[in-house]
């Protein structure tokens, strides 16, 4: 947007803002990254470090939810602001719970890397790298106010949903082989889909984006009033 | 009664409406509907045609020199600078509220009273009927009856802008036009005026000139942005306010103009 507001500190509440979500959104999915990291090298250090850096994650919530208060208290925000403050109350949302699934899979790699493998995991950090790469994606559509790349994240779930299956049906297989796998199965089920859900934040974060962009409400077709 | 909402006809309309101060052009090729029973706020920045738009509706704008337009407004179905209209039974029709409350230095009640005295009207049982009316749909009544005979000056800035509102609706009109009717009073008056405007509109219809932006997201049902003479965009108050088509809507709105 080439026009800035005539008020400097208005612009510079903006710019904060977006910067404080930004950051938020940097954090979380380096959460993603690590948990997935301390699974796979069978890190529990490291599944520590997930858990306590959690915190940065929900201070930030608090923060970007205060400065909305503000900005909505005392500059009365319209149009395209006004859109940007209610996506920013929305996406916020999402992106802490981001951050808590990251939290539970890291939790979840504590225990698995107490015994040994099920079997090499392959599938499960593919689907991590997608979630990953779709909460990325979301917030760079974002930034940039992209709204053909919010949509590729709308279309990019699939994928997700689809390895998930696969996902689930392996760990069903090796549950039935033998009841002593069920208890590491059932954690990896846990973590495939924890990863799933962080694909449909993503997807709600992308859907809030059309909407600050465009102006127009894209979530649950189908509940809505035929008459609209 | 049908479900399907009632879509209001237009009370009044201009229809490519330009007008010249001299050879300043004050509008230019504004189309505007006012729709009947709503309220239409017009906004924009200083010098936007906004409040010229407003005064010509009831032809406030013959009384200055070197006024001349080209254009229609249609009362109904009548063109109000046709030939025909007589001004003052227009302005009977639309009456005005101004920024600057300017009641009469008369009684209270002899400020409701002038325009229907004006207007013939000599039985006093009829006048005090209809000035408690007035004063009661301006939202003053109880404030007032005791003291009908003091001077209007003795009020409050928001009781006088009451009055004053009280003093055009004596005389009945269909269309009140409103140039920047709480913009000298406090918030709490403020309140009162955007009350009654929400209450009037069901018997009257409404334009309201006004620099608060807030208040035009308030009290109307649709807003008209000017900018330099020329009608940019006319919508839903709550389209202009969360979603405008037109990017200069969008850049004054969000406070980029300037």
């Amino acid at each position: 947007m080439a026009a800035t507001h005539t008020d400097k500190a208005f612009e510079q509440d903006l710019r904060d803002l977006r910067e404080k979500l930004l950051a938020m959104g940097a954090k979380v999915e380096n959460l993603i990254a690590q948990s997935m990291k301390a699974l796979t090298e069978r890190d529990s250090a490291l599944a520590e470090k997930v858990v306590a850096a959690d915190k940065d994650v929900n201070r930030l919530e608090v923060e970007i939810d205060e400065l909305c208060r503000r900005i909505l208290a005392l500059r009365q925000p319209a149009a395209s602001d006004l859109r940007l403050i209610t996506t920013a109350l929305k996406i916020v949302t999402d992106l802490e719970r981001i951050g808590d699934l990251a939290v539970n899979i890291a939790e979840r790699s504590m225990d698995l890397n107490q015994v040994p493998p099920l079997a090499p995991y392959v599938d499960t950090p593919r689907l991590a790298e997608l979630a990953q790469q779709q909460v990325k994606r979301a917030l760079d559509a974002f930034v940039s106010g992209d709204v053909t790349k919010a949509e590729e994240v709308l279309q990019g779930d699939d994928l997700l949903d689809a390895l998930f299956l696969k996902i689930f049906n392996e760990l069903l297989a090796y549950m039935m082989e033998d009841s002593k796998n069920i208890r590491r199965a059932t954690a990896l089920m846990f973590i495939a889909k924890h990863l799933e859900r962080i694909g449909d934040h993503a997807m709600n974060v992308a859907e809030m984006v059309v909407y600050m962009v465009r102006g127009k409400d894209i979530r649950h077709p189908r509940s809505r009033n035929l008459t609209d | 009664m049908s479900l399907q909402p009632h879509t209001p006809r237009a009370k009044m309309e201009s229809r490519e409406l330009t007008l010249r101060y001299g050879t300043k052009t004050a509008i230019n090729k504004v189309s505007l509907a006012i729709l009947e029973h709503r309220v239409t706020a017009l906004i924009g920045p200083s010098g936007c045609g906004k409040s010229t738009f407003l005064r010509s509706l009831n032809r406030m704008n013959d009384l200055i020199p070197g006024t001349n337009h080209t254009g229609h407004i249609l009362l109904d179905d009548t063109d109000i600078n046709d030939r025909s209209v007589d001004v003052v039974d227009l302005r009977r029709r639309v009456g005005m509220v101004f920024q600057k409350s300017n009641p009469f230095p008369k009684s209270i009640f002899e400020n409701v009273a002038y325009g229907l005295r004006v207007g013939g009207m000599k039985d006093k049982a009829e006048l005090a009927a209809r000035v408690e009316k007035s004063l009661r749909g301006g939202a003053l009544w109880d404030e007032v009856k005791d003291r009908l005979n003091e001077s209007a000056l003795g009020l409050s800035g928001g009781q006088q802008q009451r009055l004053c509102i009280a003093r055009a609706m004596a005389v009945e009109p269909e269309v009140l036009l409103m140039d920047e009717p709480a913009s000298a009073l406090d918030p709490i008056a403020t309140a009162k005026i955007e009350e009654l405007i929400h209450e009037l509109k069901a018997q009257y219809t409404i334009a309201i000139v006004t620099h608060n932006m807030q208040q035009a997201a308030r009290v109307s049902d649709r807003t008209a942005f000017f900018y330099m003479g020329e009608l940019v965009e006319c919508g839903a108050t709550e389209q202009i306010f969360t979603n405008p088509r037109e990017k200069r809507t969008e850049d004054y709105v969000t406070g980029k103009f300037g």
